[in-house]
């Protein structure tokens, strides 16, 4: 039996979803975030260590290599009772069990690229492809980048059919919103038919 | 000095030695599905609260408007591990309410998606 206190429940807790902003280094996730959040972004972080499934304590911790990560975030309050995080997410590969635990429960991930840098996406798109989380693909385009289309994009990073590739200026909060409702709309198609509202 | 564990005290001391003195050594909370995107809300009390620190203490003057495990790690100052530690034990005595576990973890449904997509769709 899980402590919680539902008997006080005059008090209204709100119900709160999570989209994760994801991509390689510099791409422009925290742009993202503030363009669209409420609030300019958060940041908190993380402490992992090397031994870090399974620890209870951390006596003898000295031993043990720690690293701390940092994430940003937003806030965007859809109603008294319901509120959306936008997490950036730090784009290496070796912080992947850090995303599990924020990929849980997500509605799904925006993957940023940078046309520029491709590669340094992949290893989102990668993640999220494996632990079947809905994902879109938002290119960012940064000046002087070469334009590429969508489908160039796609084969250049082996994208699968059926996730949407979208463009987007970071920027500009009605492109990050775009690639917000695109996200949204695609994570729908995704909910298994009869599942429970 | 310019060994490992120099750089261990310089960098790690600091932010490790007190926050795990602040949690008893403990890094696992009890309730350890609380996500970072958890609502908190303190359950108005007239009683003076004993027996917690003053994060605790500081943590449930903030949380008379729900925030987040994230946004209250992020206020306090400490890694989220530290914070779920505190918020546990606030959980645990029935100082602060939050969903249900159940709830916490799963995807989102239909109709939860639909209102998040019409509030985004309206900013
Ligand atoms: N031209 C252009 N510049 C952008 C765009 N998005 C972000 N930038 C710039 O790119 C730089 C990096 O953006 P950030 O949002 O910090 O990228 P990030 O992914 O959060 O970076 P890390 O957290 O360090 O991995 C900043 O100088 C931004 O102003 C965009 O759409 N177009
Ligand atoms: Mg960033």
């Amino acid at each position: 039996m899980v402590s919680v206190h539902s008997n006080q429940s005059s008090t209204v807790v709100p119900e709160s979803v999570k989209i994760l902003v994801a991509g390689g280094f510099g791409v422009g996730k925290t742009t993202l975030v503030a363009s669209v959040s409420e609030i300019p972004p958060l940041s908190t972080e993380e402490l992992l260590t090397e031994a870090s499934t399974g620890v209870d304590d951390l006596a003898g911790i000295e031993g043990k290599t720690t690293t701390t990560v940092a994430l940003d975030f937003g806030r965007i309050t859809i109603s008294p009772r319901l509120v959306l995080y936008l997490f950036g997410t730090p784009g290496q590969d070796r912080f992947w069990f850090m995303w599990d635990e924020l990929a849980r429960g997500a509605i799904g991930a925006i993957v940023l690229i940078d046309t520029r840098r491709l590669d340094t996406s992949f290893a989102a798109i990668d993640f999220f492809e494996r632990r079947e989380v809905p994902f879109i693909v938002a290119v960012n385009n940064f000046d002087g980048s070469h334009h590429y289309e969508p489908d160039e994009i796609r084969s250049a990073l082996a994208i699968k059919e059926g996730v949407p590739i979208v463009n987007a200026d970071a920027r500009q909060r009605d492109s990050s919103k775009l690639a917000l409702i695109k996200l949204i709309e695609h994570a729908m198609t995704k909910i298994p038919e009869g599942a429970p509202a | 000095m310019a060994d490992n564990d120099a750089e261990w005290f310089d960098e790690a001391a600091g932010p490790l030695v007190r926050p795990y003195a602040m949690t008893g050594g403990r890094t696992r909370p009890g309730a350890s599905w609380l996500d970072v995107a958890t609502q908190v809300v303190t359950v108005p009390s007239t009683v003076e609260r004993v027996g917690i620190g003053p994060e605790q203490h500081a943590i449930l003057e903030m949380c008379h408007r729900a925030l987040s495990v994230a946004e209250i790690a992020h206020y306090v100052n400490v890694p989220l591990v530290v914070v779920k530690v505190l918020i546990s034990d606030l959980i645990d005595r029935g100082d602060v309410v939050v969903r249900p576990p159940a709830q916490a973890l799963r995807a989102p449904g239909r109709e939860l998606l639909q209102a998040v997509l019409d509030g985004v769709r309206a900013l």
